[in-house]
Formats: C-alpha cells, sequence, structure tokens
C-alpha cells in the first residue's frame, strides 16, 4: 500500500507540472481559467491523499478549503469578472510562445537540479516531488510575466499560490492551520483588490492591457 | 537469435492481422464520428470497399512524373506494414523484432515520409509542393517528440527494444509512471498531427489551403491511391499499437505462451475500439488549428516529452 | 625506413609512404603536361584514384596490426620527420584513400578546359593536397605535422581558387586562408604548451608529459580553437559556406569530406592520446559546442537557395555531431566508463566515415548538375531527374544517407549516440544526469531537420518540372564520373549494410584512445548490431532492407496478380487548375520558409517587400549571418584601427627614423648596462 500511495502522489504532482506547464502555453482566457479549476481540484486530491496516507486529519480541512476557494469561489469570480469587463480575447504575450516554453524548460530543469540535494534529505512521503512544486511555482512566475493583460496575471499570482502550498505540503505535512487561514484569507483579499485594481485600470485606459500602465512614469 | 515456429506463426500471424484490420480500425473511427455528430455514418466496411473500388480502377499518372512517382506507393506501403510487423500486438515472440528497435522504428516512419514527400514534389504542381513541405514540417516536429516517448518508456525498461519494454511493463507489478503520464500526453497529440487528424489536418477535407496528408496524395490514383491509403490506415494502427504497447501494455502474450495468444487477440480488439472512440470523441471536440500554430503544438508535446524524461531521472536520482 | 627493401618484410607503413610518392609522383608529371588536357585526365587522376583504393587497402590491414614508426630524414637537420601509423591513423587513412579514390575517377571525367588555371597545375595541385592529408594523419611529432598542415592549406587554397579570374572566388580564397592560418597558430601554440618546455617535440614526448590540469586544459582550449578552425565548428565557421561553393565541385567535395576530418583527426589525437588528463569539463564544452554547431549548420542549410552552400552548412552540422560525439566520449572517459566512451566514440568515428561518403557524393552530383545546366541557384533548376537518370539516382542513395534514414549510412551512428545517451544515467553528477535528455532530444532535431533539409535539396533540383527552358538540354554524367560517384554510392550503402563489420574495423581504434571497444559484442552476434545485449538494443540493417523489399515486391505481385497494372498518363490534376506553368512550383526559398518563421531568432534577414503600387513588384530576401556582423567586422575593424595607429610611426621623413635608430641604440646601451 506504502509505495501505491507514494506513486499516486507522484502522479497528481507530475499533472500539476503538466498543467502549468499548459497554463504558459495557452491562448485563450476561458482554457485558463478551466485549466486553473482543474489545477485546485489535483492539488486538493492531493492534500487528501497525503492527509489520508500519514493519518493527520487536519489536511482534509486543508483540502476542504483548497475546493471551496480554488475550485469554486475564485473561478466564478473570474468568470464574473471576465464576463463583465469582457475580455475574452486571446492572450497577447510578451515574447512569443515557443521561447516562452523553452525558458519554462530551462526552469524546470533549473529547479530540479536545485531540489535534488533536498529531496534526498527531507524524509517525508512526498518528498521528492519538492522540484515539481517548485518548477510550477518558477512556471507560474514566468506566466505572470510574459502576459500582457491583467486577468492571466491575476492566474498566475493564483497558481504559484498554488505550488507553495503544494511544495508546503510535499515537505512539511502541510503549515500550521492558523497559517493556512491566515493565507487563504490574504488570497481572497487580493484577488478582490485585483478586481478593483483592473476595473481601474479599464477605466482610465479603455484597456486591460499593461503596457499602458507604462505611460503613467515619469518623464 | 533463436527463431521458433511458433515465433514465425505469430509473426505472419500479427502482419495479416494488421493488413485486415487497419481499414476497419478507419471505418471504426469515421463511424463513431458520424455518431457523435448525429449522422448515420457510411458504415464500418466502407475503406474495404473503398480499397476495392480504388484497386479496380486504372492508375492515371502526369506525363512527366518520374519512375519515384510510381515506386512510392510501394515503399511507403512496405514500410508501414514492417512497423507494423514489428510493433508487438498480439505476442513479444517476433522473429523480426531484432531488426529494429524503437529508434529504428521512428526512422522507419521517416523513411515513409521521405518517400512520399518526394513523390509529391516529383509531379511539379504548387499542391505537391504545399503538401510536400507541411508534411515535412510536421514531421521535423514529430519525429523527435515520438522517439522523445520512446525515450521515456526506454528508461524505465532499460532497453529500446519494443518486446522488452512491452514485457518489463507488462510483467511488473501495477506502477504508476508519472514519466509515462507525460510521454501519454505528448504520444496522443504526436499521433493527432502524424496521421493527419483534427486538430492539425482534416483528413476529410478537400479545401485546398486546408490540405497536408490530402495535398501529398492529390496526383495519385487507382491502385497506387489504394496502396497509400491502405498505408495511411497501417499507419494510425501502428501508432494505436504503440500506444497500446508502451501505455496499457496488458494482454500481449509472452514468448513461448500460444494459449495466451487467443486472450490476447480479444484484448487486443476491446483496446482497439476503445481506442478509435477516443480518437473521434477527441476529433469531434477539437477544432482544426492555423497551420501556423502547428509548431507550437509540436513543440509542445516535444517539451513534455523532455519534461517527462527529467521526472524520470529526478525520481531515480 | 624502417625496413630494408626487401619487399617481404614491408610493413604497411612503408606501403603508405609508397602511395604518397605515388601521389607525387604523379602530380609532378602533370607540369611537363601542363596544357595537355587529354593526358591529365584520362591518365593522371585515374592513376590518383587506384593509388586511393590501394590506401584504402592498406589502412584496413593497418588497423589490425600494431603501431609502426618510421624517421625520414627529410626535413632540417637535427629535425627529421617522425611518422607513425597506428588504429587512429588507419582509419582515417582508410577514409582518405576510398574517398580520394572516387573523387579522382569523377575529376578524371570531370575537369573540362579553359577554366582559369591550367589542367597540369591543377592535377599537381590536387596530387599535393592528397598526399599532405594523408601526411598529416600519419605525423608523429609537431614538426612534421605543422609543415604538411601548412602544405594542405596551402595547396587547398590553390584549388579553391582554380577560377581565379572570378572576384567572388578570390574573395572566398583569400577568407579561407586567413581563417586557417589563425587555427594554425593555435595548434601551434597548443604543441608548444604540450612538450612542456622539454624541447623535444615528438608525440612520443608529448605523450610522456603529465601537465598540471591548468596547463592541460589550456592545451585544450587551443587545440580547440586550432582544430575546430579549421573542422567549421561555431563560430570559426564563416569560411565554410564561402570556400566550399567556390571551388571546383571534386575539389569541394574532398574538402568537405576529407580535409574536415583531419582536423577531427587531431582534435581526437591531442584529447585522447597525446593529453593524458581527462577533465569532465571538457567533455561537457565539446558536447555545448557540437550542439551549437550542429542546430546552426542545420537550421541555415535550410534556408539556403545555392546548393552548394546548402550542402557546406550541412557539412557544418554534420562536424557539430561528430564533436558531440567526441565530447560526450571524453565525458565519459573522464568518469572512468569505458564502455560507455567506446560507444560513443565508435558512433563518431563511424560518423566521419559515412560523412565522408555521402557528403562526397553530394557535391560529386552538384558538380554533375552544374556543368550540365551551368546553374547554382536552386531557383533555376528543377525535373533533373528525366534528363540525368544516373546522377538523380546516385544522388538519391547520398540524399537518404545524409538525411540519417535507415538502412543508409547515416543512420547506424545516428543509432549509436543515442543509444549511448540512453545508457547513461549513471553519471555521478545529478546536473549532468538531467542534461542528457536534453541533449539527446536536441540532436533527434537536428536529424530531423536533415531530413527536412535534404528533402528540399534533392526535390528541388531534380524532380518537378524544369524551372527554366535550357534545362531539357542538360546531359548525363560520362562514364568516369558515373563509376566515381557509383563508388561513393556503394559505400554508403555498404556502411549502412554492414555496420558489424566497420565497427569490428573501428574496434583497435577506441580500445587505443579510451581502453574498451564494441568489438567483442558485435562480433557475437553475426548480422546484427548489437552494442550490448539483444534485448536492450538492436538493430539489423540487412534483415531491414529484406523485409521493406520483400513487403514491396509481394504488394507489387499481388496487385498485378489480383487485378491488373494498366497505366494511363495524363496532364497532372492539380485540383483541375487549367493554366500550369513551372514557375508554380515551390522554391527554395519558399520550403525553407517554415524554418525562417520558426528560427527566426538565428538569422539576420534583409527582405525587401513589394508596396502596391510598384510597377515590378519584387520580394527579396536576403539570409545572413549573425556571426559575420557581431564578430568578424568588428574583429577587422579593430585590426585596421590597430594598423593605422601603428601605421603613425611612418612619418616619411629621414629624420624621423634616423631618431629612431639613435633612440634604439640609445635604450640597448643602456638595458646592457645593467
Amino acid at each position: 500500500m506504502g509505495p501505491v500511495v507514494g506513486q499516486l502522489i507522484d502522479l497528481l504532482a507530475a499533472l500539476l507540472l503538466m498543467l502549468a506547464f499548459a497554463m504558459i502555453t495557452q491562448r485563450r482566457i476561458l482554457s485558463l481559467i478551466h485549466l486553473f479549476t482543474v489545477q485546485g481540484a489535483i492539488l486538493a486530491a492531493a492534500t487528501a491523499v497525503v492527509g489520508w496516507a500519514t493519518h493527520q486529519p487536519h489536511l482534509y480541512f486543508s483540502a476542504g478549503i483548497t475546493v471551496v476557494l480554488k475550485v469554486i469561489a475564485i473561478p466564478l469570480l473570474l468568470h464574473r469578472v471576465v464576463n463583465r469587463l469582457n475580455v475574452r480575447w486571446d492572450v497577447e504575450t510578451l515574447i512569443n510562445v515557443p521561447t516562452t516554453m523553452l525558458i519554462g524548460i530551462a526552469l524546470v530543469i533549473f529547479s530540479f537540479n536545485l531540489a535534488l540535494p533536498i529531496s534526498q534529505l527531507a524524509s517525508t512521503i512526498a518528498r521528492g516531488t519538492l522540484g515539481i512544486a517548485l518548477a510550477c511555482v518558477l512556471l507560474s512566475f514566468l506566466m505572470m510575466i510574459t502576459r500582457s493583460k491583467a486577468v492571466p496575471q491575476i492566474i498566475g499570482f493564483l497558481s504559484m499560490e498554488n505550488g507553495l502550498f503544494f511544495a508546503a505540503t510535499a515537505a512539511t505535512y502541510g503549515m500550521p492551520m492558523v497559517v493556512e487561514l491566515g493565507i487563504a484569507l490574504d488570497v481572497l483579499v487580493g484577488i478582490l483588490i485585483l478586481g478593483v485594481f483592473m476595473f481601474q485600470i479599464r477605466e482610465q485606459f479603455d484597456s486591460l492591457d499593461i503596457r499602458h500602465l507604462e505611460k503613467l512614469k515619469e518623464d | 537469435m533463436d527463431v521458433s515456429a511458433l515465433g514465425v506463426v505469430s509473426q505472419l500471424l500479427e502482419v495479416a492481422l494488421a493488413l485486415l484490420l487497419a481499414p476497419l480500425l478507419s471505418g471504426w473511427v469515421a463511424q463513431c464520428r458520424a455518431w457523435l455528430q448525429n449522422k448515420s455514418g457510411p458504415g464500418l466496411l466502407q475503406p474495404y470497399r473503398a480499397l476495392h473500388k480504388l484497386f479496380v480502377k486504372e492508375s492515371v499518372v502526369a506525363h512527366h512524373a518520374s519512375p519515384l512517382f510510381r515506386a512510392a506507393p510501394y515503399v511507403v506501403f512496405g514500410c508501414t506494414a514492417l512497423a507494423c510487423a514489428i510493433v508487438p500486438t498480439l505476442s513479444t515472440d517476433l522473429p523480426l523484432a531484432p531488426a529494429a528497435d524503437a529508434i529504428a522504428l521512428v526512422g522507419l516512419f521517416a523513411l515513409a515520409r521521405v518517400f512520399v514527400s518526394l513523390a509529391a514534389m516529383d509531379v511539379g504542381t504548387s499542391f505537391g509542393g504545399l503538401g510536400a513541405r507541411r508534411e515535412m514540417l510536421i514531421g521535423f516536429l514529430a519525429e523527435p517528440a515520438l522517439l522523445m516517448v520512446m525515450f521515456s518508456a526506454s528508461l524505465i525498461s532499460k532497453s529500446t527494444s519494443l518486446t522488452t519494454i512491452v514485457e518489463t511493463l507488462a510483467h511488473r507489478d501495477l506502477m504508476i509512471y508519472p514519466s509515462l503520464a507525460f510521454a501519454g500526453v505528448a504520444f496522443t497529440m504526436v499521433s493527432l498531427a502524424e496521421n493527419a487528424r483534427v486538430p492539425v489536418d482534416n483528413p476529410a477535407t478537400h479545401l485546398e489551403l486546408t490540405m497536408i496528408h490530402e495535398a501529398l496524395i492529390l496526383e495519385y490514383s487507382g491502385r497506387h491511391l489504394a496502396l497509400i491509403e491502405w498505408a495511411a490506415a497501417l499507419k494510425l494502427f501502428a501508432y494505436s499499437c504503440i500506444g497500446i504497447a508502451l501505455f496499457f501494455p496488458w494482454g500481449i502474450a509472452q514468448a513461448h505462451a500460444p494459449a495466451a495468444m487467443l486472450l490476447a487477440l480479444p484484448a487486443l480488439v476491446a483496446k482497439l475500439a476503445a481506442g478509435g472512440a477516443a480518437l473521434a470523441l477527441l476529433e469531434t471536440l477539437s477544432a482544426k488549428m492555423r497551420i501556423f500554430r502547428v509548431p507550437e503544438y509540436l513543440g509542445a508535446a516535444f517539451l513534455l516529452a523532455v519534461i517527462g524524461m527529467l521526472v524520470h531521472i529526478l525520481r531515480n536520482a | 625506413m624502417s625496413a630494408g627493401s626487401d619487399p617481404s618484410s614491408w610493413l604497411p607503413i612503408d606501403g603508405v609512404l609508397a602511395v604518397v610518392v605515388a601521389w607525387l609522383a604523379i602530380g609532378l608529371a602533370g607540369l611537363p603536361a601542363l596544357r595537355r588536357f587529354r593526358v591529365v585526365t584520362t591518365v593522371l587522376f585515374p592513376a590518383g584514384g587506384v593509388a586511393g583504393a590501394v590506401l584504402a587497402l592498406i589502412g584496413v590491414a593497418a588497423a589490425f596490426s600494431g603501431p609502426q614508426v618510421a624517421v625520414l630524414p627529410i626535413g632540417l637537420p637535427g629535425l627529421p620527420f617522425h611518422f607513425r601509423l597506428d588504429a587512429l591513423s588507419a582509419w582515417f587513412l582508410t577514409v582518405i584513400g576510398a574517398v580520394g579514390a572516387g573523387v579522382s575517377v569523377f575529376a578524371s571525367g570531370y575537369f573540362r578546359r579553359g577554366e582559369g588555371t591550367p589542367p597540369g597545375l591543377l592535377c599537381l595541385e590536387y596530387h599535393v593536397f592528397l598526399a599532405s592529408m594523408a601526411l598529416v594523419v600519419l605525423a608523429d611529432d609537431a614538426y612534421a605535422f605543422m609543415v604538411m598542415w601548412e602544405t594542405m592549406a596551402l595547396s587547398s587554397f590553390l584549388l579553391v581558387t582554380a577560377n581565379h579570374r572570378i572576384a567572388e572566388i578570390r574573395r572566398a580564397g583569400y577568407l579561407y586562408l586567413l581563417v586557417a592560418h589563425v587555427g594554425a597558430i593555435g595548434i601551434l601554440l597548443c604543441f608548444g604548451v604540450l612538450q612542456a618546455n622539454t624541447g623535444d617535440y615528438t608525440f612520443a614526448n608529448m605523450r610522456a608529459q603529465s601537465l598540471s590540469p591548468l596547463w592541460a586544459s589550456i592545451g585544450f582550449g587551443l587545440a580547440v580553437f586550432g582544430f575546430g578552425a579549421k573542422a567549421g565548428i561555431v563560430p570559426l565557421h564563416v569560411w565554410l559556406p564561402e570556400a566550399h561553393p567556390a571551388a571546383p565541385s571534386p575539389v569541394s567535395a574532398l574538402m568537405s569530406a576529407v580535409m574536415l576530418k583531419t582536423a577531427i583527426y587531431g582534435l581526437l589525437r591531442v584529447s585522447f592520446d597525446l593529453l593524458q588528463a581527462r577533465l569532465w569539463w571538457w567533455g561537457v564544452v565539446l558536447l555545448g559546442i557540437g550542439l551549437a554547431t550542429a542546430i546552426f549548420g542545420v537550421v541555415f542549410a535550410a534556408v539556403q537557395s545555392d546548393m552548394k552552400r546548402l550542402l557546406a552548412y550541412s557539412s557544418i552540422e554534420n562536424i557539430g555531431f561528430i564533436v558531440a560525439g567526441i565530447g560526450l566520449a571524453l565525458l565519459f572517459s573522464a568518469y572512468g566508463m569505458a564502455a560507455l566512451a567506446a560507444l560513443a566514440l565508435t558512433a563518431a568515428v563511424y560518423h566521419v566515415a559515412a560523412h565522408a561518403f555521402f557528403k562526397s557524393l553530394l557535391f560529386l552530383g552538384t558538380g554533375a548538375v552544374l556543368h550540365a545546366t551551368r546553374e547554382r541557384s536552386l531557383g533555376r533548376l528543377g525535373g533533373l531527374i528525366r534528363y540525368m537518370p544516373w546522377v538523380a539516382w546516385l544522388s538519391l542513395a547520398g540524399t537518404l544517407a545524409s538525411a540519417g534514414l535507415p538502412p543508409f549510412g547515416g543512420f547506424v551512428s545516428e543509432w549509436l549516440l543515442l543509444q549511448s545517451f540512453l545508457f547513461t544515467p549513471g553519471l555521478p553528477s545529478g546536473f549532468l544526469n538531467m542534461l542528457i535528455p536534453v541533449v539527446a532530444a536536441l540532436i533527434a532535431l537536428v536529424a530531423a531537420l536533415a531530413g527536412y533539409t535534404m528533402v528540399k535539396f534533392f526535390g528541388v533540383i531534380f524532380l518537378g518540372q524544369p524551372r527554366e527552358e535550357k534545362l531539357a538540354q542538360a546531359h548525363d554524367a560520362g562514364t568516369m564520373e558515373r563509376v566515381g560517384m557509383g563508388w561513393l554510392a556503394a559505400g554508403c550503402v555498404a556502411l549502412g549494410l554492414a555496420p558489424t563489420v566497420v565497427i569490428r574495423a573501428i574496434d583497435p581504434v577506441t580500445r587505443r584512445l579510451v581502453g574498451a571497444g564494441l568489438g567483442d559484442a558485435v562480433s557475437a552476434s553475426g548480422w546484427l548490431l548489437v552494442p550490448v545485449d539483444v534485448e536492450r538494443a538492436s538493430y539489423g540493417p540487412a534483415l531491414f532492407l529484406l523485409g521493406v523489399a520483400a513487403s514491396c515486391a509481394l504488394a507489387y505481385a499481388l496487385v498485378r496478380r489480383l487485378y491488373h497494372g494498366r497505366i494511363r498518363r495524363a496532364p497532372p490534376w492539380d485540383c483541375g487548375f487549367p493554366a500550369q506553368t513551372a514557375r508554380m512550383q515551390d522554391t527554395a526559398e519558399g520550403f525553407g520558409q517554415p524554418i525562417r518563421q520558426i528560427f527566426e531568432p538565428f538569422f539576420r534577414m534583409e527582405r525587401q517587400l513589394p508596396s502596391p503600387f510598384d510597377a515590378r513588384p519584387r520580394y527579396r530576401v536576403v539570409v545572413g549571418d549573425h556571426f559575420w556582423h557581431w564578430l568578424y567586422l568588428p574583429i577587422a575593424a579593430a585590426v585596421e584601427r590597430a594598423a593605422r595607429l601603428i601605421g603613425l610611426l611612418q612619418r616619411g621623413r629621414i629624420a624621423v627614423y634616423l631618431l629612431y635608430s639613435f633612440v634604439t641604440l640609445v635604450t640597448v646601451l643602456l638595458v646592457v648596462k645593467r
């Protein structure tokens, strides 16, 4: 039973990485939101499996919070934002998609390399997945950097938080409940503020293209 | 390399099965597509009727076509037939298997692709060149991706021989390999591209600007066209069997186990039917993408396969 | 000489030296027949070809005997030439001899009157070139090596500028000579480092030295720079795409097939034989350089519209592949994994031979096309398979081999290299373990792109419809040309179908260099190529070919028997378009357009787009090399600036010159006084 559970966690980790990579290559905002939803679901599943295997019931709560927030609430919010702002068009990227993919591969190699000695020291059941979690974080960061519209940047930020959450679960069996609730609240507030921000940007520049923000600099 | 009588029998059986079942697989996929689109479909045996019709007709060849044009359909057919003979479908006891391992199998498909592209350029029309260029473009991106998928499987089974890979993956204890998950997604993307399916190419299109495979075979007719269509069906069959061998190998008989082969046949048919239905579902759900997006699509498949290999090395480090 | 004049005790090295003397004699015989064209072509060149074939046989025989040494008292007094024939030299001699034979036979049917250099002089330069290459491979001390290297460079320069009346060819030859000498300086400095202050420049002495890692690395770096300049690695490659097209085709064939390999020989000799240290990062550096060169070469080859430039860039790609293989072998050898190092080294050495055969075949094919049509640009060729069938079908063999397709020669080395990548995850360093799959992926990508390029090459030149009216008058190649090309095509096919035999011949080479070899594993399995064990990997090209051929034949026979074989000729269908011209076909630029689009950062493109108001709209794109603008032009500008500053010394007034002498005298006196 032990090794099968370990492989299951590895499989879920691999799916997370695949989704993070797929998000970099996506061009349409609706697909991004769907991918993000699936990522949240997989994250919840992985947390629940780790909780079951290590007999730590508080991880079930974490999984529950993840489902409520990241599979239901935030995607609903994002859909509403997308509908209200009418931003269904193709996503513009600052550097073209193949180059982004190549940089993504380099980041994956880098994070795997970084995680090798650490994972040999750790003693948790999911220690082999630290490199994957780090890669997810870096890939989401890359997505934030290379998109020029606001909504994909928000999704990148949320996806980064997913990666960090998974890293915490993998390495230390989850964070203390207080920290988790605090982070969840921060994320929710952050979303609300970013939503307000987006409306303001839209009103000011008539477009959600963040390159317009450059007009605000001193000259 | 000891060749037993049982081995020869299983080899011949496999080749015959491939040749007979491949048009049926194409027909099944077309039929599933029709059902999903609420149409009544042409019937499962339509590809056989089409092949017979084409063989009966005389072959019309352009005035200035060279012998290469007339020889290419035979070469393509021979290559895909050999590919079907090498991939283990019923059993892993195949005398021809040592002739080509996974890398040579990819090379075999490349050989067929090169000949069909050269034949397309031979007649000197604009569509021939267009089709050749697009086919080589897809090939040059899909071939490394397929090779990397094979390598992922090879790293796990420490061998590039397909029979060994099947034996290792089928007869070990049930293990979930994350690298094979990546390889599976990449393989699906690559086989859609190589077999000229939506979202890369529409096999039923007649609009010139969207053709890839159709543009290559535009000038062929009669028995040459029949051989090429049959070879395309064989290619789809071969790719499906490779997918089954790499990702769902349970049921393939081991060497020296003739009774197990009786089980292997229905298992194969069931898996192919499921795979064909899944293919039809994928085709119906996707839209054909612009030709300029195809390199990105295949590049993503390639990089997914590379990530799969990296994940494998990370886990085993 | 090491043996007396008794013929029964002649060692292979004496045979090699005899062949070299024969080549020099044939060359010198061209001088009295300076303008006697018929003598040169029907007697001298074929004789050179026969000598080449003899050399190949001697090389094969010598591979299995031990190393032999000869000392010739030519050269300066006290500095005789040392020569040594060991397994590595024997392999390269075989390649030089076999390819040289084919090219010489072709050349005897190729050279026409009135092309710049008189034929007798051409014969001399050609045979001196061949002889000097053979002696480079044989040299056992730095002095002999450098003398032969320079002779090789000079004779090839004279051959490249054979049509010296054309300015562009002169320019290409000058660039070639420049880069060759920059490389020669690197090689000379490398030998200086290797002899470690002992003053004895023989290779035997260098082998005995043990250098500190710093000096060994400096020597290695200089060797990579010097030999790399001759081999054409990036960024020292700029002379290749200029010089190879400028030379006459047999010379381009020899340069691309054989001369680049002497640089590979030098690299192998220095890194595996003369340097005793093996540091792992040398292997990584070579691997990186090789990969960069391969990708660069193939991407540029795919967008060329001149057939000889395309082949030149393709040579760059193959050299990159070989260097990557050598790097991998060095890496394994540094970690003590001798068997894997042997696998990678076998792949690289195999590719040396395979590339030599198929590249020379392709260059000779373009030579025949050039003679028949006087066109070099792909935009003005097409449909030649109907008018030049021999050239077309023989070039098809070369094209398929070059694209790395089974069962031809180019596939075996690619297969071996990919196998060595797969056996890797046993390297101690985790980072290197992760790098290896990426490198394998890039090699697969390069191989696939090479296929794309070769389909473009063959398809645009030989298939389709002729793009110009006059192509209908193209004549096929003559007898000698067919024999030469046929010999090389047979070599391509043999290298593809009998890899076990060839690997048994390479076995002594790898045993000498890394201490292990594939010979035993391979001899145990007959016709199948099994590097380790049948369950792990196997490839049987003869069985493969038999399988494909049997399926084709069976299909043909069954269709004819069950149905019929009727054919009707008609105009092409082309979707019913009524008017078709040859201009509606794909151009070479059109075929390369997807590569231009995908790999845009690699190129420096200058585009001239038509506007809607042009009376005669033109579209023009010139694909250039970034290295030329970023590296070579700034260096040239800097050199010019420095020269101008130094030129300030020249005042033209006698008083100033007398002042210089006075200052020098005073300074010397001061120094001496101290």
